[in-house]
């Protein structure tokens, strides 16, 4: 039986964290390939269904990343980003979400090598995880035909 | 016709549960979560709720469900292929604990889905039900059955009326349709022979509020009345009423997709949404909520006798009962009633 | 309440206010919304421990600013509704006239909103010892029994949306789940549809609930989901020393701090 590979959706900053992750791949650095990439202008931007939305299509385990504090390319961007994800990832682990699934992390433009540290450390962790059966198992609602409350 | 009438020991209720469950029988009977009683599963006979007035939700979602598939589809090189869902995966199903009034209601929501097309969906799932009647024993100041022709014993709709002999008495059942018999047929030790009961003692008490026919002949003049704006103010613009309503059937259509493959679901949906009636526009017909509050009313009390020859109502209160803002829609006829137009 | 109607009729009858909104004897043993319009229909007001609907729930809305300059007898969760509202730039001195009414049912009037903030921030916001421990309880438990109890909870809801209805801070005139470029939140209400449309309804909330418990009481189901926006007001005490409506300043989640913690960004 093959191995389960998990699905890793990356939630990224244009600036820095997919500038990081470029120099990762020019840098010849070799690193897990499970981690499909999702660029925003700004960590700011992403919204919160986007990481349920992750969820919803099937991913086993999320990515947020993004400039470091001080650093972000719209001066404040991530600092309203982090404040969101301290509420949220809150919200999320009180409703039983598993948020051991979800990683985030500031990676900067030249941190190339760090990039790959965390896309690998991920998917080492969630491949131990599994995949996130109880998530699909909700979201799969078209093969349960219908719902009765 | 003579109805078939027979007498059902108090504790015969749960062997009956226990044999309609060794017969495979899926059973939908009303239990208490949260302080409310809703239509669940039941697996067992223990914690089915009984002695109350009335259900918080309807029992429309064993026909109606709240969400339901109607198709997949699947886009490939050939195009797209689109499956259906299949009939005969529909299970048969025992409703169990159905008040009077809701029974009614079945017949009227149905004649909503066979008016002008057949829904063949909707007429598959009602044909697998077996409505096992409760009759009411009591009301609280919300019912009004009895002003729209309804009464708390009544038969219509199911298909074995239990009535309650007294407090902590035996059940008095009528075995009304075919199903009924069917049931009746494989658990007919429990269903003696008796002499004649007469249950009217035994009913509830549900005076006569208003005169439907006179709020009806009154609705056809009533459109323009500033009425209607006083009586929705405080209206919030939300979709309980219409989603306990055993006989509110509007529904919408959302398309679940998933890349190349989807599925299309049909779910419930309120004409009291402020975006009910939105176009792809921008224009909205009822954008003010005493338009909204004006069709629920006309819909149910003018449109629907007019049409399809029933009532929409069946007075069993929940809309009232459920409402956050006291909508209170006995209030609001009896007042239609007494306006001089 | 004698003196809130006697106040009423003088604010009617001289014009100063065209409505006035407050609570009325409903069926059976509920109250409900009133709107006097006619000074003779303010003998119909009343107060007493049953009054919990939050009235602010109506002042956003569209028919009813269309009326003109309205009173509103506001107890404290209304006060604080309205000021985080004005905060919002949705209500004004120039609309909106408060009738307060203190903890210990006694009335006040306000000059203007200033006022009223001033009353409200001697009391601080508190979640119930009950509500209190079922949080803890949560708390206790682990990730999979926490993510069954919630999916148990919120699989009956039908998304009437009563609860955003009822809410005063839901004024959005298209919510997001009305939005289907993208559908952001599933409509149906099925398991998954029903666990995103309330975790949204939460995060929307974050900064802005003054936990009035008017999504509770309005629920036809009665789905506890009063404890997700508690648990929001617990978070924010915890993680930015909480946060009190504020006719000037920074919103929770509207702003930021360059040195806000937290232990899970690397």
């Amino acid at each position: 039986m093959a191995e389960f590979e998990p699905k890793i959706v990356a939630f990224v900053c244009n600036w820095c964290t997919y500038a990081g992750a470029d120099l990762t791949g020019t840098s010849r650095i070799k690193y897990a390939t499970n981690v499909r990439i999702v660029r925003f202008p700004c960590t700011g931007r992403i919204d919160y269904m986007l990481l349920l939305k992750a969820f919803d299509e099937g991913a086993d385990g999320i990515i947020v990343s993004g400039c470091h504090p001080n650093d972000c390319h719209y001066t404040s961007g991530n600092f309203h980003a982090r404040r969101r994800w301290i509420m949220f990832r809150s919200l999320c682990d009180f409703t039983g979400i598993d948020t051991k699934r979800i990683k985030f992390s500031w990676v900067s433009a030249a941190e190339g090598a760090k990039w790959a540290d965390i896309v690998n450390a991920t998917v080492t962790s969630i491949r131990e995880l599994g995949p996130y059966t109880e998530y699909k198992k909700v979201a799969k609602y078209p093969e349960k035909e219908v719902s009765h409350g | 016709m003579n109805i078939d009438k027979r007498l059902v020991r108090k504790d015969s209720l749960e062997k009956l549960f226990d044999i309609l469950k060794q017969n495979s029988k899926t059973i939908y009977a009303p239990f208490s979560k949260n302080g409310k009683i809703t239509f669940k599963n039941a697996e067992s006979f223990a914690g089915i709720s009984n002695g109350y007035v009335q259900t918080s939700e309807s029992s429309k979602d064993i026909a109606f469900p709240r969400a339901e598939k109607i198709l997949d589809y699947s886009k490939n090189k050939e195009g797209m292929s689109v499956k259906g869902i299949d009939i005969k995966d529909i299970p048969d199903v025992i409703l169990w604990g159905v008040r009077p009034c809701d029974a009614t209601g079945i017949g009227e929501l149905s004649s909503i889905f066979n008016w002008d097309y057949k829904d063949e969906i909707y007429n598959n799932r009602l044909s697998r039900v077996t409505v096992f009647g409760f009759s009411c024993n009591k009301s609280d100041e919300y019912c009004f059955c009895t002003s729209v022709g309804g009464n708390p014993g009544n038969t219509e709709g199911s298909d074995i009326l239990f009535t309650r002999l007294g407090v902590e008495g035996d059940f008095l059942a009528e075995i009304l349709t075919e199903k009924g018999v069917a049931v009746v047929s494989i658990a007919s030790d429990l269903f003696e022979k008796s002499e004649s009961q007469g249950k009217e003692k035994f009913l509830a008490e549900v005076k006569v509020r208003f005169n439907h026919e006179e709020i009806r002949e009154k609705l056809d003049k009533f459109f323009e009345s500033k009425e209607w704006i006083d009586q929705s103010l405080r209206c919030l613009g939300c979709g309980a009423c219409a989603y306990v309503c055993p006989t509110c059937a509007c529904f919408d259509i959302q398309d679940e997709a998933h890349g190349k493959n989807g599925s299309r679901v049909r779910c419930w949906d309120s004409c009291g949404f402020s975006h009910f009636t939105l176009h792809t526009s921008g224009h909205n017909p009822r954008d003010v909520q005493s338009q909204r509050w004006r069709q629920r009313i006309m819909h149910k009390f003018s449109y629907m006798p007019e049409r399809l020859s029933v009532y929409g109502c069946t007075g069993c209160g929940r809309c009232s009962r459920a409402c956050p803002a006291d909508m209170n829609i006995l209030e609001n006829l009896i007042s239609i009633q007494e306006v001089t137009v | 309440m004698v003196d809130l109607i006697k106040r009423a009729k003088e604010l009617i009858e001289t014009s100063v206010v065209k409505v006035v909104l407050g609570y009325e004897q409903g069926a059976g043993n509920k109250t409900r919304a009133l709107f006097v319009e006619k000074a003779e229909d303010a003998d119909r007001l009343i107060f007493d421990s049953r009054c919990v609907q939050n009235l602010a729930a109506y002042v956003t809305k569209q028919e009813v600013k269309e009326k003109g300059k309205m009173a509103i007898a506001a107890t404290l969760p209304v006060m604080r509704s309205i000021i985080q509202l004005a905060s919002e730039f949705q209500v004004n001195d120039n609309n909106l006239l408060v009738l307060g009414i203190t903890p210990e049912s006694k009335l006040i009037e306000f000059g203007n909103l200033v006022e009223v903030e001033t009353f409200v921030h001697q009391y601080h916001i508190e979640i119930d010892s009950r509500n209190k421990e079922m949080l803890d309880k949560l708390a206790k438990m682990s990730q999979p029994e926490r993510w069954k109890f919630w999916i148990d909870e919120l699989t009956p809801c039908f998304k009437c949306y009563a609860c955003r209805a009822a809410c005063p801070m839901c004024y959005c005139h298209r919510c997001t789940v009305d939005f289907n470029q993208p559908q952001w939140i599933p409509v149906p209400s099925h398991e998954l549809g029903n666990l995103e449309w309330h975790i949204m309804r939460a995060i929307h909330l974050t900064g802005r609930c003054i936990d009035c418990d008017a999504c509770y009481n309005a629920c036809p189901l009665s789905i506890p989901i009063n404890l997700l926006t508690k648990k929001m007001l617990e978070d924010a005490k915890e993680h930015f020393g909480g946060y009190q409506p504020a006719l000037k300043g920074d919103h929770l989640m509207s702003t930021y701090k360059p040195d806000d913690k937290e232990n899970f960004i690397h």
